[in-house]
């Protein structure tokens, strides 16, 4: 690679370096703004004892959902996981682990990790399952709780542009948890949908700046609607 | 007679005031969005980085891109914004947010709220829930008064899981509205032709009953 060129040409060089026992975290709302072909490369790589940090687990036979068929997760941190049968049925057999934690909670973690926060207080789960065990405090008369951040080895995020050098830009809500995830993995892989030349996208409108980016991969994507719903 | 769940919906919707900004729950509270009095606007938030959110798309509108909290395809309105998950939890965190409506398996007298989990039955997820609850101003539970086998979801204490403790004020059911302080639910509205009788007979949880209790309006 040539300065800030971060342009690789194949998903086995976007994903080189992924190991067993490895955490990623992954971009994505249910299965809207997700890395298909990523996911689909580590289905490839039969790599196993992932722990995933995503909101959700895809659904059965697709996103994240298809790294489950050959059991790669040890460990999946979402705040809903209720869409996917062998999800549950994993679950059950104690193959897989969950911890469940809240969606602005999963956010902020990774927003913090991304940024070398190391832990913040929240009111979020407090007096709830998810409060146990953690330490709490009160600020002005109301109690949190401390809960810690996240980063991970790898993020894998999906992008509707990127220039050469990493700067991203989303589309609609298929932004969601990516943004967060690219700042917080050590090595962070972007697929787009349409690479382009620096200077072509608008400097005060990226999403994300190239600097959390490592790699950007050109991808072609099935962009499956979850459940559609039109109006009557 | 008991609301159906349209009828739920439109005593929801007389509480939103112009210039809210909104967070409904899958659901029932969905169903509010219907109701909005035509002189006010409320602007409604989905919690995977919506603000403005709109109907249903077309066919022709249908964008995979473009997704609500349930995951359904949805438009945005005119004048609408669209962010990230963590900016979107700070609006609701921070306090931002005017009104959440939410519905619930359980609620108590403490104010506590139980609705995201049933131990060896239900474990799929808390979703944004324990933030929304822990962040709005101001939190509407819509449930139904009683389960389908009599028992009542408003209790002394809750038995499942909690979502957030202290939170909830306010409770639109089937049969009554009711408000949450001083460790009691305080009955103020009757649904038209139900009984105070009635009501007292489904909460289980200390109830207050004034001498006048007003029915329902629409």
């Amino acid at each position: 690679m040539a300065g800030f060129d971060k342009v690789v040409n194949s998903y086995a060089e976007a994903m080189a370096g992924l190991e067993d026992n490895m955490t990623v975290l992954a971009g994505g709302f249910g299965l809207c703004g997700i890395p298909e072909g990523l996911i689909a490369q580590m289905k490839l790589m039969q790599t196993k004892g992932l722990t995933i940090v995503s909101n959700n687990c895809g659904v059965d036979g697709f996103g994240l959902g298809i790294l489950l068929e050959d059991k790669q997760i040890k460990k999946m941190i979402s705040s809903y996981v209720g869409e996917n049968a062998l999800f549950e049925q994993q679950l059950l057999n104690g193959e897989l682990e969950v911890e469940l934690t809240p969606q602005g909670t999963l956010a902020e973690k990774m927003r913090a990790g991304g940024a070398g926060i190391p832990a913040f207080y929240t009111a979020t789960g407090y007096g709830t399952p998810v409060g146990e065990g953690k330490e709490s405090r009160e600020f002005n008369g109301r109690p949190y709780i401390l809960e810690e951040s996240i980063t991970g080895d790898f993020a894998i995020i999906k992008a509707y542009k990127a220039d050469r050098y990493g700067n991203c830009i989303y589309r609609h809500t298929a932004q969601n948890f990516n943004p967060m995830a690219a700042t917080a993995g050590k090595i962070t892989v972007v697929e787009v949908e349409h690479i382009v030349e620096p200077g072509e996208l608008e400097p005060s409108q990226i999403h994300t700046p190239g600097i959390y980016v490592d790699r950007v991969i050109q991808g072609s994507f099935e962009k499956r609607i979850e459940r559609k719903v039109v109006a009557k | 007679m008991a609301l159906s769940r349209e009828q739920i919906a439109m005593r929801v919707a007389q509480e939103f005031q112009d210039g809210d900004y909104v967070n409904l729950g899958i659901g029932i509270p969905t169903l509010a969005a219907n109701y909005v009095p035509a002189d006010i606007q409320v602007m409604l938030q989905s919690e995977n980085g919506l603000l403005g959110m709109g109907p249903n798309p077309t066919e022709e509108q249908l964008d995979a891109d473009m997704i609500n909290a349930g995951k359904e395809t949805v438009t945005a309105v005119t004048g609408a914004s669209i962010f990230n998950s963590a900016e979107s939890f700070a609006m609701i965190r921070g306090g931002h947010v005017d009104f959440t409506v939410l519905g619930a398996f359980e609620v108590d007298v403490s104010g506590n709220i139980a609705s995201w989990m049933i131990p060896n039955k239900l474990i799929k997820g808390m979703g944004g829930a324990m933030d929304l609850v822990a962040g709005a101003k101001n939190i509407i539970v819509t449930m139904t008064h009683a389960d389908k086998h009599g028992n009542s979801k408003l209790l002394q204490q809750c038995t499942l899981p909690l979502t957030g403790v202290n939170c909830i004020t306010r409770i639109i059911t089937d049969l009554a509205v009711l408000e949450v302080k001083n460790q009691a639910f305080y009955l103020s509205e009757r649904a038209p032709g139900v009984s105070v009788e009635e009501i007292q007979a489904k909460t289980a949880g200390e109830l207050v009953v004034p001498e006048h209790v007003p029915e329902m309006q629409f």
